[in-house]
């Protein structure tokens, strides 16, 4: 079958590209879109690399043809900045050192995000057990766990 | 890009999907995609056509209505995680629903869609079957109702479902009784590599009803002698470990990569006996 127009709106601007069917949405994302911030590690929904957010909800985007999000919104690492200023999850990685080779790090910050937009104040072990889905081989994950707890800090004290 | 190439349809209606697939051969369903979308990405799965029913409006819904929860075939299993009438109705799903997966993976995974795959580690047909739920199949042919046990029973990564059907909707009756579910997987929301899943109701001198289901490895198995060793008793631990024992023998554990037919029989005995102690245990509490 040859390509589809597929329009999404990612990271708040319409983006128009021509795809086949097959294609996941992390390729398209990537070799399409050039956003690269996006990683697959075991391209089937095991490693949670490739997370983003699908009209505000975290999902795997290799398990997702690209063409089953024509017309949605998609987040990527790329999106969450804001004025050229990180996400609060973004510095609290950076800060808490949530992070060694990195590869991880775009599916947990997008999995914190989306946990902290679920449940604001976690405990380590909510933490750990919501993000269970994202694997991590430098950090030993207790490093993403402060992180993410920072993160909430932060968020918390700013609405507050 | 490893899936290999296939025609996409996305109708817009039941009739149309199911006239795409009793008009073409070698077309799949693609509901949630969280099995299938691997599966094509391994090659395990190729279909020539696949029929996108994400589009269908009316099929993303959960509601209560006579004395059942109707759960449409694009629900998602976060939808039914998060449903207060589900918690309300059929606690034991929401209970299960825990263990499938990870959030993100339930963001885009059905309970239709589950069944319809019949994934041996999978919790969704035992504990549907667990609680007498039905499904809907819709064929260009016409619709009809079967239940979970008959259509996932004997079953391998499989279900009684003709290659022209789709389900529709899933019909779990209000639960009565208190429930139980344990499983064992090597991490949290890994597949399991087995689990058990119970209801029972209690009178004044012990169990009056009780439904017992395991999975791993196999077919999902309704346990009926668990449940005449159950039924009648006083539901103490004599006859929980009974029940278990008989559960266990019933139960045809197979041995495969993730563990022997002998470990998987000392865990259905476990983790029967541990949906169990929790079934027992709420069912006093009502």
């Amino acid at each position: 079958m040859g390509q589809v127009a597929i329009t999404l709106n990612v990271n708040g601007r319409n983006q128009t590209t021509l795809a086949e069917p097959r294609e996941i949405l992390a390729d398209v994302l990537r070799d399409r879109l050039g956003l690269t911030g996006t990683h697959l590690g075991c391209e089937h929904g095991v490693c949670g690399a490739c997370t983003v957010l699908l009209d505000g909800e975290m999902v795997r985007s290799c398990l997702l043809f690209a063409v089953q999000a024509q017309g949605s919104e998609v987040t990527t690492i790329e999106g969450l900045e804001q004025d050229g200023e990180l996400h609060p999850m973004q510095k609290a990685f950076s800060e808490y050192h949530g992070l060694q080779c990195g590869f991880c790090t775009p599916g947990m910050i997008l999995a914190g995000v989306d946990l902290l937009k679920r449940n604001p104040d976690p405990t380590a072990d909510e933490v750990r057990d919501d993000m269970g889905g994202n694997i991590c081989r430098c950090t030993g994950y207790q490093k993403i766990v402060e992180s993410v707890l920072g993160a909430a800090r932060e968020m918390n004290e700013v609405t507050s | 890009m490893k899936p290999a190439a296939f025609e996409y349809h996305a109708p817009e209606s039941v009739d149309d999907a199911a006239g795409l697939l009793s008009s073409h051969e070698d077309a799949k369903v693609l509901a949630g995609g969280q099995s299938l979308v691997p599966m094509m990405s391994f090659r395990l799965a190729r279909p020539a056509r696949i029929v996108d029913i994400n589009g269908i409006a009316d099929l993303d819904y959960i509601r209560y209505e006579g004395g059942a929860l109707q759960i449409g075939a694009t629900a998602r299993q976060t939808a039914v995680e998060d449903s207060s009438e589900v918690a309300a109705q059929a606690p034991l799903l929401v209970a299960a629903t825990g263990h499938v997966g990870h959030r993100a993976i339930r963001n885009r995974g059905t309970l239709a869609g589950s069944v319809a795959h019949n994934d041996p580690a999978s919790e969704y047909p035992a504990v549907l079957m667990a609680l007498g739920a039905s499904v809907t199949a819709v064929s260009s042919a016409g619709s009809r109702v079967l239940s979970v046990e008959d259509l996932v029973s004997g079953h391998f990564l499989s279900t009684a479902l003709g290659p022209d059907e789709l389900i529709t909707e899933v019909s779990v009756p209000a639960q009565s009784g208190g429930h139980g579910f344990a499983e064992f997987a090597r991490r949290h929301g890994d597949f399991a590599v087995a689990g058990a899943a119970a209801v029972v109701t209690m009178n004044g001198t012990g169990v009056a009803s009780a439904s017992i289901t395991a999975f791993g490895g196999t077919s999902p198995a309704r346990l009926d002698e668990a449940e005449a060793a159950l039924v009648g008793s006083d539901g103490g631990s004599e006859a929980v470990a009974e029940a278990a024992a008989s559960a266990t023998a019933q139960f045809p554990s197979t041995d495969d990569i993730h563990g022997s037919a002998d470990y998987r029989r000392a865990l259905i005995d476990v983790l029967t006996r541990q949906a169990l102690q929790q079934a027992i245990a709420q069912a006093q509490e009502v």
